[in-house]
């Protein structure tokens, strides 16, 4: 802070280290034992522990966790489960993030008489424990006919997560200064063409923010996936809990550890290639409000 | 200048006097889809549901008004009373522990340390993990059998034995060590990103003072942080309240319903055991705990923001 230079190894700073390496260990030791787990036969989880490693390295864990594992009655794996959360997580984000981008650009840019309380009660709606309108929402979707399908969930999703989207979006732009919104205006330009034009062209960041918030949300949703699906329609996390704790037949942690590996990978692949825009995405909504 | 000539002052034709009109109305056009969806979604389902909170509703929606009985069974529910007591204890240890964790963190990873980016990945990846996935790791590590009792047993240590999991007095605790993995690496990043924000020409004049650096965190950059300090206990609280998926993966509430929290409370009773009043109303309780912590937070957040 004071300086540039990296002060030197004095004994404070072996310990600053260590500390550090040690929480890393802390915070890295689950995965590994996930890891290890899958890849190990029943036979060697039962002889080994914890943190051994195979001592012969196999990928059953694998094949069967993603097409013969049982989850409840059915025993055809995860893998449609995991199909099921791609189908309901793609379309829900994009629609949620567009939606979020149209209504920052007009909290932002073109206030109203009444859009301050709009995004007043749209923030508060971030909040909201999701218990309050379960029972509702479960209803509607009877009606609608969507109870039960990947496109309730959708639905469901995009209603839930447009608060958090319009608070990014709005947030953004409302940083984006004014006299070049009102330039545009004099040069004639309407209200697609300024969003398209000029404001559309920066948004890269808050985009790629809004993206993986809301894609690590939907993903890893469970609540709504435990209460507005039933067997075919329902995403991974709920097969996974099925998965691991059915009752039924000897316990295989392999597969659990596999199953576990296969519903994590998505999310963990988004937040190692995008990281930094995800760091600033947790961030941003609670720290600038 | 072409706009100008084209369109001179004063001279206005109907169609574009339509156009104007459109313009005018179009943010509010765009933005109605939304009000709706949240108009229906968020606030006309709260008021439902608060209504079905004084009906009878068992399995089926019905109304026929009860009044208070419903909040005055759930006071007496057993259930509802160690759901909510083990939220007292989870939320609280699951706070303390992640500022206490989270701020250490960063305060050691502000020291101008090598792979700064490398070690802050690690310590935030949990937070990209499904509390499901959590949950089963963590079931699997605390596993009486398996997990760390018998690597402490392999290692030597044979009288070692942990089985907090399936002890209906300790196994709450299991639960809040693996929300505490998974949420502490969070509390970290936000406290990293405010201590980034702190002015350093302040550190340096009060080193130049000769205070010691410990000191110069305590008593000046760590009290200049105080509305990261509320924005993560908002967050936390926030997720403390809502923990369902934990417990599901981990516990199931279970033994028994030893580790029941409201969340899960609410979804046994309203759909899994046909008691739809009953969980209404505890919705409702978690609404209000919500309401209590969230409306002096925007209020002061509004507030700060018109002194602006």
């Amino acid at each position: 802070m004071t300086d540039m230079t990296r002060p030197g190894l004095s004994p404070s700073r072996i310990a600053i280290y260590g500390l550090l390496i040690l929480a890393c260990l802390v915070y890295l030791v689950p995965l590994f034992i996930m890891l290890v787990t899958s890849l190990k036969t029943p036979m060697d989880i039962r002889t080994g522990n914890l943190v051994a490693l195979p001592t012969e390295w196999t990928t059953i864990g694998w094949t069967k966790a993603w097409s013969e594992a049982c989850t409840g009655v059915q025993c055809d794996g995860i893998s449609g489960y995991f199909w099921n959360s791609f189908k309901m997580t793609v379309p829900a984000v994009m629609i949620s993030t567009l939606l979020g981008a149209f209504n920052g650009y007009v909290l932002a840019k073109w206030k109203f008489r009444g859009s301050d309380l709009l995004f007043g009660l749209l923030l508060f709606g971030c909040f909201v424990p999701f218990q309050v309108v379960l029972l509702p929402m479960a209803a509607t979707l009877g009606q609608l006919g969507l109870a039960n399908t990947t496109p309730g969930l959708v639905l469901v999703h995009v209603i839930y997560g447009v608060a958090f989207t319009t608070l990014f979006f709005r947030n953004y732009y409302v940083a984006i200064p004014d006299a070049l919104i009102k330039a545009a205006r004099l040069d004639g330009a309407g209200f697609f063409t300024i969003f398209f034009r000029i404001l559309l062209p920066m948004s890269t960041p808050i985009f790629m923010v809004s993206l993986i918030w809301q894609f690590t949300q939907i993903w890893n949703d469970f609540l709504f996936g435990v209460v507005f699906a039933s067997g075919d329609s329902q995403p991974i996390t709920v097969a996974l809990n099925n998965l691991v704790n059915t009752s039924t037949g000897v316990k295989e942690y392999n597969v659990d550890m596999a199953a576990a590996m296969i519903a994590a990978l998505p999310t963990l692949v988004v937040y190692i290639v995008a990281g930094k825009y995800f760091i600033r995405g947790l961030t941003a909504g609670s720290v600038k409000g | 200048m072409e706009q100008t000539q084209r369109r001179p002052a004063g001279v206005v034709s109907a169609p574009s006097r339509l156009l104007d009109g459109l313009q005018r109305w179009l943010p509010k056009l765009v933005i109605a889809p939304t009000f709706v969806l949240i108009g229906i979604g968020i606030y006309g389902y709260m008021l439902w549901t608060g209504i079905l909170s004084f009906t009878s509703s068992s399995f089926l929606p019905t109304y026929d008004f009860v009044g208070f009985d419903q909040y005055a069974k759930l006071m007496a529910n057993d259930r509802w009373l160690t759901a909510s007591k083990n939220l007292a204890i989870f939320g609280g240890l699951f706070i303390f522990t992640c500022l206490f964790i989270g701020v250490v963190l960063a305060i050691f990873l502000d020291q101008r340390i090598r792979q700064e980016g490398a070690i802050r990945t690690i310590y935030l990846y949990p937070m990209a993990l499904s509390m499901i996935v959590t949950g089963t790791v963590w079931k699997w590590i605390l596993n009486p059998s398996l997990g760390i009792e018998k690597l402490m047993h392999d290692w030597g240590w044979t009288s070692f034995s942990f089985d907090w999991l399936v002890n209906s007095n300790l196994a709450i605790y299991t639960i809040v060590m693996a929300a505490v993995w998974q949420a502490s690496g969070f509390v970290m990043a936000l406290f990293l990103a405010g201590l980034r924000g702190v002015d350093s020409s302040i550190i340096r004049a009060a080193r130049v003072d000769g205070a010691s650096l410990p000191l110069i965190y305590w008593k000046i950059i760590l009290p200049s942080l105080r509305p990261v300090f509320f924005s993560a206990v908002m967050v936390l609280a926030h997720i403390a309240i809502k923990s369902f998926d934990l417990v599901m993966a981990m516990t199931a509430g279970g033994p028994g319903y030893s580790t029941d929290l409201p969340a899960v409370f609410m979804y046994a009773h309203t759909f899994t055991r046909g008691q739809m009043g009953l969980g209404s109303a505890s919705a409702m309780l978690m609404l209000g705990a919500i309401l209590a912590l969230i409306v002096p937070y925007l209020y002061s957040e509004l507030r700060e923001k018109r002194h602006d």
